[in-house]
């Protein structure tokens, strides 16, 4: 880590080095102290027993994980099944991530192409207009696609006027307003790492294949991608994992019909169902799938680099 | 511009206190959103020089939540519902007070002195009270709305219009009416038919959501929604042509209550606080603006004219009004299940 500050061997890099612990040190307390400290508060509440309208008993219990695991049925008494009630929230959660994943990438990424083209003077003002939406709170946002696209809303309107419908499309309260909502809210996210990414690409390589009869798909797969993709990996990280865990989208834009992760987690500890270590278990099984995604991508980039 | 020299006033002397940071005079309300004017705030704090402070929260679990996670101690006076009241008493949350402490406490109106959440108002004093039924769209639907069949088997006009509360205490409380089922029963069958019949209706339901249960109906968005009363009044003020429900299979009641919290930092303000309340001008300026109905006598005067005749706010007589009722853990669990499978 120090050899990226001093570019010297050495004595130097030991030098900096000793300035490094104190100045790293306000961070490792931030992130001790409302991080890690949290997070093992929900990892021990997740394995104690419920108290009857939220709280939990100091005693020790898989009830949580029990329960996220097996279906025994209305009245508890069933003989103990595979629990689908939560793979299938969790599968909703995870495909609703991955598609918004998916249109990000598809809109971002030309997006991020064509302001990292624009001459150096006017990329600023792409990317300003890039971020302008997003000095708005999110539920502000996420209310302002509801005004629009509900059935009586300008969107439906405007479309109807132009003659383009016979009759309003009915979005509002669909899945598909969830995706309209997590993709919307998220796509700066593509943007940005992706056009960092591409502003740093070296053009010539591009002449170079093309003096070299590489058609523009060739160049494309095998240049340019290669090339940005840390951008574009980083990217589809920094969308999923926020859509994964939104609940804002789904219960504004979908109506709450269905959960998704987040509300069924916000449910457990502020709703009626007030039991905590089952919010905290549920919580517990998203952060190890969101670790395992980041592990799988760290393992493939230290690999890229050793080869 | 005396008013505005008074407030002006008012603020500074505020801010004076607030800078001076005296341990007395100061009172901290836990209470839900929306729900009491600034006015009323202002006032309270000018005529007993006291610093107040407000946070909000949307549920009644929700408060619950948040003092179990260790705010007690922080507040002095919170509004929790009927059902509310009683949890928070048996779990040991509330203080209890004496009626000579309370001078005001005669105006209570008689039949909301010894309910059965609070028996001879111990820890607390009424606030507002209200049902909670649903209203209908005129436009769309022409026909009877007195039935819960709007919401559990609704006519063609309305399927896939309706906006329930996204609560499950209230929205299994109104399916138990339309059933004719007690409330927290533990019958298999009763239970079973319960199930069954929030798993068919869910197919007629657009959303589920309280906080936007005035706006689906304003917008257009829902044609029919379970509300509580004064919101259902606010979203025909606001131009839904809507009517809203007594239904001949019950309909909910409810009454939210300021209650005295155990640990109150500021006990003595949180008792001239309750007693302010239950003055009738001041519980007449909460109704004014909330559109509920305040459990005080001789109100009647100070009370907007639009108040007085809102259909409302006047249930018919010989309606059929229950209480929802605390569960036991073992029927609560089941609810739970229930509510679970509904929205997975």
């Amino acid at each position: 880590m120090a050899g990226g500050i001093g570019s010297g061997p050495g004595k130097s890099a030991r030098t900096y080095a000793g300035f490094g612990v104190p100045l790293i040190l306000p961070a490792w307390l931030v992130i001790g102290i409302f991080l890690v400290v949290p997070i093992g508060i929900m990892l021990v509440y997740s394995f104690l027993t419920k108290e009857f309208r939220g709280g939990v008993v100091w005693e020790f219990s898989l009830a949580a994980y029990d329960q996220f695991f097996f279906d025994r049925g209305l009245f508890g008494d069933d003989p103990p099944q595979i629990e689908w009630t939560y793979i299938l929230i969790f599968w909703r959660s995870i495909w609703q991530a991955g598609l918004a994943t998916l249109l990000s990438l598809l809109i971002g990424f030309p997006t991020a192409w064509f302001i990292a083209t624009r001459p150096a003077s006017t990329r600023t003002i792409w990317l300003f207009l890039i971020t302008v939406p997003y000095w708005v709170n999110l539920l502000i946002r996420t209310i302002s696609m509801k005004f629009l696209i509900r059935d009586n809303g300008p969107l439906n309107t405007w479309l109807l006027e132009a003659g383009l419908i016979s009759e309003p499309i009915h979005l509002i309260n669909t899945w598909v307003a969830v995706q309209l909502g997590l993709f919307y809210s998220y796509l700066p996210f593509m943007v940005l790492p992706i056009y960092a990414a591409v502003e740093r690409y070296n053009f010539a390589l591009s002449e170079a294949a093309a003096d070299l009869y590489a058609s523009r798909f060739v160049t494309l797969t095998q240049i340019i991608l290669p090339v940005v993709k840390p951008g574009i990996i980083a990217g589809c990280i920094l969308v999923f994992v926020p859509s994964l865990g939104s609940f804002l989208a789904p219960d504004l834009l979908g109506g709450a019909k269905n959960f998704m992760i987040g509300s069924l987690i916000d449910e457990q500890f502020k709703g009626a169902a007030g039991n905590w270590p089952f919010g905290a278990a549920a919580a517990m099984i998203l952060l190890s799938m969101v670790m395992l995604v980041l592990i799988f991508y760290a393992r493939s980039q230290s690999r890229r680099e050793e080869t | 511009m005396k008013p505005l020299l008074r407030t002006g006033a008012s603020a500074l002397a505020l801010t004076l206190s607030a800078t001076l940071a005296q341990a007395e005079g100061e009172l901290s309300i836990y209470h839900w959103f929306e729900y009491i004017p600034q006015e009323i705030l202002d006032k309270f704090a000018e005529e007993y020089d006291v610093e107040v402070t407000m946070d909000t929260y949307d549920s009644n679990e929700a408060l619950l939540a948040s003092l179990k996670a260790g705010r007690l101690g922080d507040y002095d006076v919170a509004v929790p519902g009927d059902y509310m009241v009683e949890i928070m008493a048996n779990d040991g949350m509330l203080d209890t007070f004496t009626r000579d402490e309370m001078p005001n406490f005669d105006n209570i109106l008689p039949e909301w002195v010894d309910v059965s959440f609070d028996p001879g108002r111990q820890s607390s004093i009424p606030y507002q009270w209200g049902s909670t039924s649903f209203s209908v769209n005129r436009d769309v639907y022409s026909g009877d709305i007195d039935t819960t069949d709007i919401i559990f088997d609704p006519p063609e006009e309305l399927r896939g219009k309706i906006n329930v509360l996204d609560t499950a205490g209230e929205t299994l409380t109104l399916a138990s009416l339309h059933l004719g089922i007690p409330q927290c029963s533990t019958d298999r069958e009763e239970l079973e038919a319960l199930n069954d019949l929030v798993q068919g209706a869910k197919q007629h339901w657009a959303s589920f959501g309280s906080d936007v249960a005035k706006d689906v109906l304003v917008s257009g968005d829902a044609a029919a929604g379970m509300i509580w009363n004064g919101f259902g009044m606010k979203a025909r003020e606001e131009g839904a042509n809507i009517e809203y429900a007594y239904p001949e299979q019950g309909y909910i009641v409810w009454m939210d209550n300021v209650v005295l919290l155990k640990d109150a930092p500021n006990r003595e303000n949180a008792i001239k606080f309750m007693n302010f309340l239950l003055e009738p001008e001041n519980a007449a300026a909460v109704t004014n603006y909330a559109r509920y109905t305040a459990g005080v006598d001789g109100v009647e005067p100070f009370l907007d004219a639009e108040v007085k005749s809102a259909p409302e706010l006047n249930p018919p007589e010989g309606g059929n009004p229950v209480f929802v009722q605390p569960c036991s853990e073992e029927v609560q669990k089941i609810y739970d299940t229930m509510w679970t499978n509904l929205k997975k």
